[in-house]
């Protein structure tokens, strides 16, 4: 594996079966909790997951890793809470290092508007069981003695919401850890297997095409990230998604410890450290859409500028590598799971640039809706038909970013 | 490298001078006007392959321009 992991994991490699009763399509954060929590909650092991790359090879391995449930709207601080707590114990739960890290995510403001907005964030978090409070600059010194508290004389910190939950996850540890999970209850999952077609029986789904022969399926989850579009168009399904790049970069060792995760609403970028001492930086999507993986020099320079702005060490530090991801973004900054009115096709989809931190709860909750055909009522609102029933989840504290 | 699109007025220019146009394209097998006034606001093709759209040449002559684009390399075409 890679200098991170000290015991191979155990995945055991299957033939595909000509039939399962669920199949998963794509083997990211969210087909393969699908998949691990169908196995572990409910005992359905009869399952299939097809991953067209290889595991993690998506958007799950390429994210910034930040793990938050400071959103904007009583349903999605419900659901995102529900994920930390998930995320803090399956380390336990998985007996293996994810290398889980709680580091407090500082929310920086520059503005009067945005003090009102993080006031409101630390307010409706409190309420739904998300802990999040308002500091003054003095303390948001303490908690980051790194931070220019003038932003270069242009943008002065005013405030911020402190989300003392806030923590990092090494996410490929993640997705095998899940994946293992799964495979060591008798889920079968393959690489390099391209999902090409869907099969259908008058309008239901009833499996899938690959290039090795049909598969057929009691019913078919898209897992597939940026590609929902796609794989939708060939269950008749038209999906309020467009897929845009979203890139990030890290820098080479600091040397003192960077403990929070800093992030600021006005500058639009977002930093953390990783175990391995490199600073770590997001910021928004690309502004068209598209699957290109092409990374560029314009989003260094605009996101380097605006970090440097609020953190001026950053100034002596080289930038090692960059990449991008294909983000699925809904129109609403809130994911999109459940049924859709396609017999036999779920979806999990719309998790945009903030769908890592999602993964445990979105494995449980479409595991729950799998095994008991029902709905989940954390999940109810974030269903596909609210658009047509005009109940979109528009969510600032989502923000288009980590 | 950077994209780069050509305006029919001002040449090659780097894409941080444009901004981008969606063009919205409701298919004809969407019926009733519901079903149409949704598929307008909120569904789109997000295609993977070549599309056809518009960019406004925002920092240059200040004009809509139209492009065809493969989505899956971003090639202009
Ligand atoms: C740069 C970047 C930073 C981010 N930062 C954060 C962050 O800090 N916090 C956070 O919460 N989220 C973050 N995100 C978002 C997060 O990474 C994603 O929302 C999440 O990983 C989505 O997981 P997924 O399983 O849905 O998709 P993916 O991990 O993309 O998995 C989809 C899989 O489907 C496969 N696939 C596609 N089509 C087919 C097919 N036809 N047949 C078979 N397989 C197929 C793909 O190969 C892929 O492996 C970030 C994203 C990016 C790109
Ligand atoms: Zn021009």
């Amino acid at each position: 594996m890679n200098e991170f992991i000290e015991a191979k994991v155990a995945l055991q490699w299957q033939q595909p079966k000509a039939a399962y009763d669920v199949v998963i399509v794509g083997g990211g954060g969210h087909g393969l909790a699908t998949a691990y929590y169908l196995a572990t909650r409910h005992g359905i092991t009869n399952v299939g997951v097809f991953e067209r790359s290889y595991i993690g090879g998506g958007n799950s391995g390429r994210n910034t890793t930040v793990i938050r449930a400071n959103y904007g709207i009583p349903e999605a601080v419900r659901f995102y809470q529900r994920s930390l707590e998930l995320f803090a114990s399956l380390e336990d739960e998985t007996d293996r290092w994810i290398m889980h890290n709680q580091k407090g995510l500082l929310w920086m403001t520059h503005t009067e508007h945005g003090m009102r907005a993080e006031k409101a964030r630390a307010a409706v978090n409190t309420a739904f069981g998300a802990k999040t409070r308002y500091v003054e600059p003095e303390e948001i010194k303490e908690i980051c003695p790194q931070i220019d508290l003038s932003g270069g004389g242009k943008f002065p910190v005013l405030g911020a919401s402190y989300h003392e939950e806030g923590a990092t996850a090494r996410h490929d540890r993640v997705v095998w850890a899940l994946a293992e999970g799964a495979m060591h209850r008798g889920v079968h999952v393959h690489q390099r297997a391209p999902v090409t077609g869907l099969l259908r029986d008058g309008d239901r789904v009833t499996g899938i095409e690959t290039p090795d022969g049909p598969v057929s399926a009691g019913v078919v989850v898209s897992a597939v990230g940026g590609h929902v579009t796609t794989l939708a168009s060939m269950a008749g399904l038209r999906l309020p998604i467009r897929s845009h790049p979203l890139q990030a970069f890290v820098t080479n060792h600091y040397a003192q410890a960077f403990d929070a995760i800093a992030a600021s609403t006005d500058l639009l970028f977002y930093m953390s450290q990783t175990a391995r001492g490199e600073m770590l930086l997001g910021a928004e999507i690309d502004r068209q859409p598209s699957y290109s993986y092409r990374s560029g020099h314009h989003f260094l320079e605009s996101c380097a500028h605006r970090a440097m702005t609020l953190f001026p060490f950053l100034r002596d530090l080289r930038i090692l590598r960059q990449w991008t991801g294909i983000c699925d973004m809904s129109p609403d900054y809130s994911p999109i799971m459940g049924k859709t009115g396609v017999d036999g096709f779920l979806v999990t989809t719309g998790w945009g640039t903030w769908g890592f931190k999602a993964i445990p709860v979105g494995g449980e909750q479409m595991a729950q809706l799998i095994a008991t055909d029902k709905t989940p009522e954390l999940i109810a609102p974030f269903s596909l038909d609210r658009f047509a029933r005009d109940r979109t989840l528009a969510d600032r504290g989502s923000a288009g970013t980590h | 490298m950077s994209l780069r699109i050509t305006c029919p007025h001002c040449g090659v220019r780097p894409l941080e001078e444009y901004l981008y146009g969606e063009v919205p394209v409701v298919p004809d097998d969407v019926v009733g006007d519901d079903a149409r006034d949704l598929d307008r606001a909120f569904m789109r093709a997000n295609t993977e392959g070549v599309i056809r759209e518009r960019w406004f040449h925002a920092m240059g002559c200040r004009r809509w321009l139209w492009a065809d684009r493969d989505t899956r390399t971003d090639e202009m075409l």
